[in-house]
């Protein structure tokens, strides 16, 4: 049994302090009418050694980006990580701390926020950042719920069915038991239209949510969309892939009111899709309605510059059920892991990261489109994710399929989020991807469409 | 008592920002060749920015000094006993850490079809499993990122069921003794939040929940042990109470850490429950994050929790279930916190069915160690007994001396201790909510007593002027507020 470190002299110590006969006298306020009386039904304990070998076996018979050639991208995305973001962010000191509540014990992980909270405002081009969310589908919503607020419009909220449809789906199950309406535009090849946008707000619509790029990959026509928003009295949401940032034209430059972003891609593992980070940046006028964790600069009793959480009459523990909303934590060691990625890769790096990724995709796009039976379904703007659409018959998830067999992860089969595009590849490239990895999915894709 | 110890940084460091100078790089990640076209040739101008974002412009070893300095501002688990109540603050295990950064756990990407996660969506299984089998419960969902996420989650899926059962309950009652999630939840759920009062010894106030529990009560939201660590043992009547009324009863798993394998919140009545994975199963807080938020339900109420599930086929097979019409849909994308519940899956195996148990006694045993060695100087209002925290009271010490609960939380600093939780619940005035876990060795137990007990004996102006030791003394929080600085910005 590990991780007690009481001997039996310690036991009985304690035990004769608390004055008690034995351990189980400690339980007496349980009822006995409720309390289990065997054992939990659950495998018995490992040793350190056992464990490792049967995890590291269980590990095994996963394929990842670890070992294989990963193209998968829809928010999350195979980057780098350079050694000091893991060497750094694994130190004990951030590691096993908890929410900086006592600030004085806590400067290193507050210094870390306020710093993740501007070099976030930095990249979106925004006034203010918060200490980050969940993940990107959650600030989706914590957003559009500011938007509500802030505007006072709770009739609807108008989203473009090229967002992210796994935060579409989110937006809707938050909404169910609320009044408000969410509504989809369609897109039309793969772009969101601003007049679409236009025919679906009204005078009650509390914000327009925009994904640039979009879920195809697509760059959409942003600040037109912005601009549509804000014609109607609608609040602008752009969630944005934040490595794109090292490339294109920041929200903060043409107007956007609140901006998101699955944070995962800076400096932070897939994990099978989490812990990740939600990005959240905004206006200043949202500042004492914004959702989540802030830190503050401000002074010790010595005027000494120091930092501690604030705004904090925003939020739960304090306001109940009047909080803006009911999140009460960050993602700590995952903004920590974003800032000392930011922090290391420097103005310079992180626009390389973000060209070679938009250089490696547009090879990609084109080398894909020379296969036979496979074509570009766009030939619109894109950064660094695209869509390949296979010839009628060959399903998209069947080829996908066949090329992981020969250890190469080729994209996002559409089928399953849109049943009526069965051809179809969402592929992504990123920094790492070479062009003898791009060679070998076109070869391998090439031989997955010969196959009868 | 200075104890200045010039081995420490004192002050906060310079910013990155403060730090940059133009034209230094640290890492290059990626090399564009020479005669690489334009970008403006792939995409169109109107899109690309002139320059890249104003980030800070350091050196390698410029970012690791800042970063290994920044840590060591930090009191921490591996460095400081951490009896913050109601946080479970209890040892990380290191193995832990190692398990979920294999490469076939850490750098699976979430959208890999399940045949090429097979042993990542076994172990979900099983811990979805186990998490059932320790809740007395009978479907878990794993896509909650945190307990506050949880909780949510798992007030839509009782809307959900009094959807389908044709009934729409406006209310969701909660203690006044509840973190304060449980009515932000309630209300973001769209339901009503009442409050139902405590009685003087801290459990539920029967006759108050009776007046307000009625035919529009969705749910009870309760904490047991509850937030004063008491084991509320009216269970079995509220649990009756609820039933009368078709009410579903909820259980708010933060203080799991003193039940594990004693009593299981189904057999207590609970219908719904959330787990605090990075509490309970020892996941590290990470200052502040990652957590997760898993929830357990009764077998009625399965079929509305979130997609997808991890199922096995009869072949053997594990899948993603999304194919499940009546849930409540989705939380959020992607899976879940996957790397905070490997840790909690490892966690679990370490301990098996006794070390489990043993845990959550150990814990109790501690938490009871500290109390009845520490009460006679600082009163627990709730009595003499807890489960595996309590909550003692500044409130004389604040009448006889003006030292609050703050002062001593400070003070606590400087003796190289974290501080209690302050302030909570509410509804005991100046309390201190000290939560040792099982973790910690009746050594470090006894110089925690010897530094409570040593603080209570200092004069108020030595306790008013802690931290003394810190790197800075406590923030003008109100100049935060009033005045808020959120971020750097360039002079």
């Amino acid at each position: 049994m590990a991780y007690t470190p009481h001997t039996p002299d310690d036991l009985a110590a304690m035990l004769a302090v608390v004055g008690v006969p034995d351990v189980e006298s400690l339980f007496e306020t349980v009822p006995k009418a409720v309390r289990l009386n065997r054992l939990l039904d659950i495998p018995a304990a490992m040793n350190e050694l056992e464990l490792t070998r049967y995890a590291s076996e269980i590990a095994g018979r996963n394929q990842s980006a670890g070992t294989e050639i990963c193209f998968m991208g829809g928010g999350f995305y195979d980057h780098f990580i350079p050694a000091l973001v893991d060497q750094l962010a694994s130190r004990g000191e951030f590691y096993t701390a908890y929410t900086p509540y006592q600030a004085e014990a806590s400067q290193g992980t507050l210094q870390a926020i306020f710093e993740f909270q501007t070099l976030v405002a930095q990249i979106t081009g925004m006034d203010l950042a918060n200490a980050s969310l969940y993940e990107c589908a959650t600030a989706v919503v914590e957003a559009a719920f500011l938007a509500m607020t802030s505007t006072g419009r709770l009739g609807r909220i108008v989203m473009s069915d090229a967002v992210h449809p796994e935060h579409r789906q989110t937006l809707a199950t938050y909404l169910t038991n609320l009044e408000t309406e969410l509504v989809i535009v369609p897109s039309v090849n793969q772009r969101t239209r601003p007049e679409d946008i236009a025919a679906a707000l009204t005078d009650d619509t509390a914000a327009v949510v925009i994904q640039q790029p979009n879920f195809f990959g697509t760059l959409e026509d942003a600040e037109t969309l912005v601009q549509m928003a804000h014609e109607k009295g609608s609040l602008a949401i752009l969630s944005v892939d934040p490595i794109s940032l090292g490339l294109l034209r920041n929200p903060g430059l043409f107007g956007a009111d609140i901006v998101v972003g699955e944070g995962q891609s800076l400096g932070n593992i897939m994990s099978f899709g989490g812990p990740s980070l939600g990005l959240f940046a905004c206006r200043s006028e949202f500042m004492r309605k914004m959702p989540g964790r802030l830190v503050g600069e401000t002074v010790d009793r010595n005027g000494k510059r120091c930092y501690t959480l604030t705004l904090q009459t925003r939020e739960q523990h304090i306001r109940r059920e009047k909080a803006t909303s009911n999140i009460c934590t960050n993602q700590g060691l995952m903004a920590l892991r974003a800032a000392i990625y930011l922090a290391d890769l420097g103005p310079g790096g992180f626009r390389q990261v973000a060209e070679t990724s938009a250089r490696q995709a547009h090879k990609a796009a084109a080398r894909l489109a020379q296969i036979p039976g496979v074509e570009r379904v766009l030939d619109g703007p894109f950064f660094r994710e695209f869509v390949v659409r296979f010839e009628p018959g060959r399903l998209a998830s069947v080829a996908a399929e066949r090329v992981r067999s020969q250890g190469i992860l080729a994209g996002i089969p559409l089928s399953g989020y849109y049943p009526d595009r069965p051809h179809d590849l969402l592929v992504a490239v990123t920094e790492k991807r070479t062009d003898s990895d791009i060679q070998a999915l076109a070869l391998a894709l090439e031989v997955a469409l010969a196959c009868a | 008592m200075k104890q200045k110890n010039h081995m420490e940084p004192s002050g906060s460091p310079p910013l990155l920002f403060e730090q940059s100078q133009p034209g230094r790089q640290s890492s290059v990640l990626a090399r564009s060749s020479a005669d690489a076209e334009p970008m403006s040739r792939l995409i169109p101008g109107e899109f690309l920015a002139d320059k890249a974002p104003d980030l800070p412009e350091l050196d390698e070893l410029s970012v690791v000094r800042h970063y290994v300095r920044l840590s060591q501002l930090n009191f921490a688990i591996d460095k400081n006993f951490y009896p913050l109540g109601s946080c479970t603050m209890k040892y990380n295990p290191k193995r832990n850490e190692r398990i979920a950064s294999l490469p076939g756990f850490a750098s699976v990407h979430p959208y890999q079809p399940s045949r090429s996660v097979q042993g990542l969506l076994e172990v979900l299984y099983e811990l979805q499993n186990y998490l059932a089998e320790i809740a007395g419960l009978h479907a878990v969902s794993l896509q909650p990122a945190a307990g506050a996420h949880g909780e949510l989650t798992a007030l839509l899926v009782a809307a959900a069921h009094f959807r389908s059962i044709g009934e729409k309950r406006a209310n969701v009652l909660v203690p006044d003794s509840a973190h304060g999630t449980n009515p932000s939840s309630a209300h973001i759920a769209g339901f009503d939040a009442v409050t139902v009062k405590s009685g003087p010894s801290g459990l539920v106030d029967l006759d108050d929940l009776k007046a307000k529990l009625n035919s529009q009560t969705a749910v009870f939201m309760i904490t047991n042990p509850n937030t004063a660590g008491l084991f509320d043992h009216q269970i079995g009547t509220i649990s009756s109470m609820l039933r009368e009324q078709g009410a579903l009863m909820y259980l708010d798993g933060a203080n799991m850490n003193a039940i594990l394998g004693v009593v299981r919140p189904g057999d207590m009545g609970a219908d719904l429950m959330h787990y605090n994975p990075h509490k309970t199963f020892s996941g590290p807080h990470g200052g502040g994050g990652p957590g997760a938020g898993p929830i357990a339900v009764r077998q009625h109420l399965a079929k509305f929790l979130p997609s997808p599930m991890v199922v096995r086929r009869e072949s053997g097979g594990y899948e993603l279930d999304n194919d499940r019409p009546e849930s409540i849909g989705r939380v959020r994308a992607t899976f879940g916190n996957v790397g905070v519940l490997v840790r909690a899956w490892a966690y679990i195996r370490s301990q098996g069915p006794d070390g489990l148990k043993n845990i959550s006694e150990m814990a109790v045993l501690n938490a009871n160690y500290l109390l009845s060695s520490l009460k006679d100087v600082y009163p627990v209002p709730m009595g003499d007994r807890c489960m595996h925290e309590f909550v003692a009271s500044a409130r004389a010490m604040s009448r006889e001396k003006g030292v609050r609960a703050m002062d001593i939380a400070k003070r606590l600093l400087d003796y190289g201790f974290h501080a209690p939780t302050v302030y909570f619940p509410m509804i005991i005035a100046e309390a201190l909510m000290i939560e040792p876990t099982e973790s910690e060795s009746r050594q470090t137990l006894d110089q925690f007593i010897l530094a409570m007990r040593a603080i209570a004996q200092e004069s108020p102006d030595v306790l008013h002027a802690a931290p003394s030791t810190t790197p800075v003394d406590r923030p003008d929080e109100v100049q935060a507020a009033r005045n808020p600085v959120l971020r750097w910005r360039r002079k």
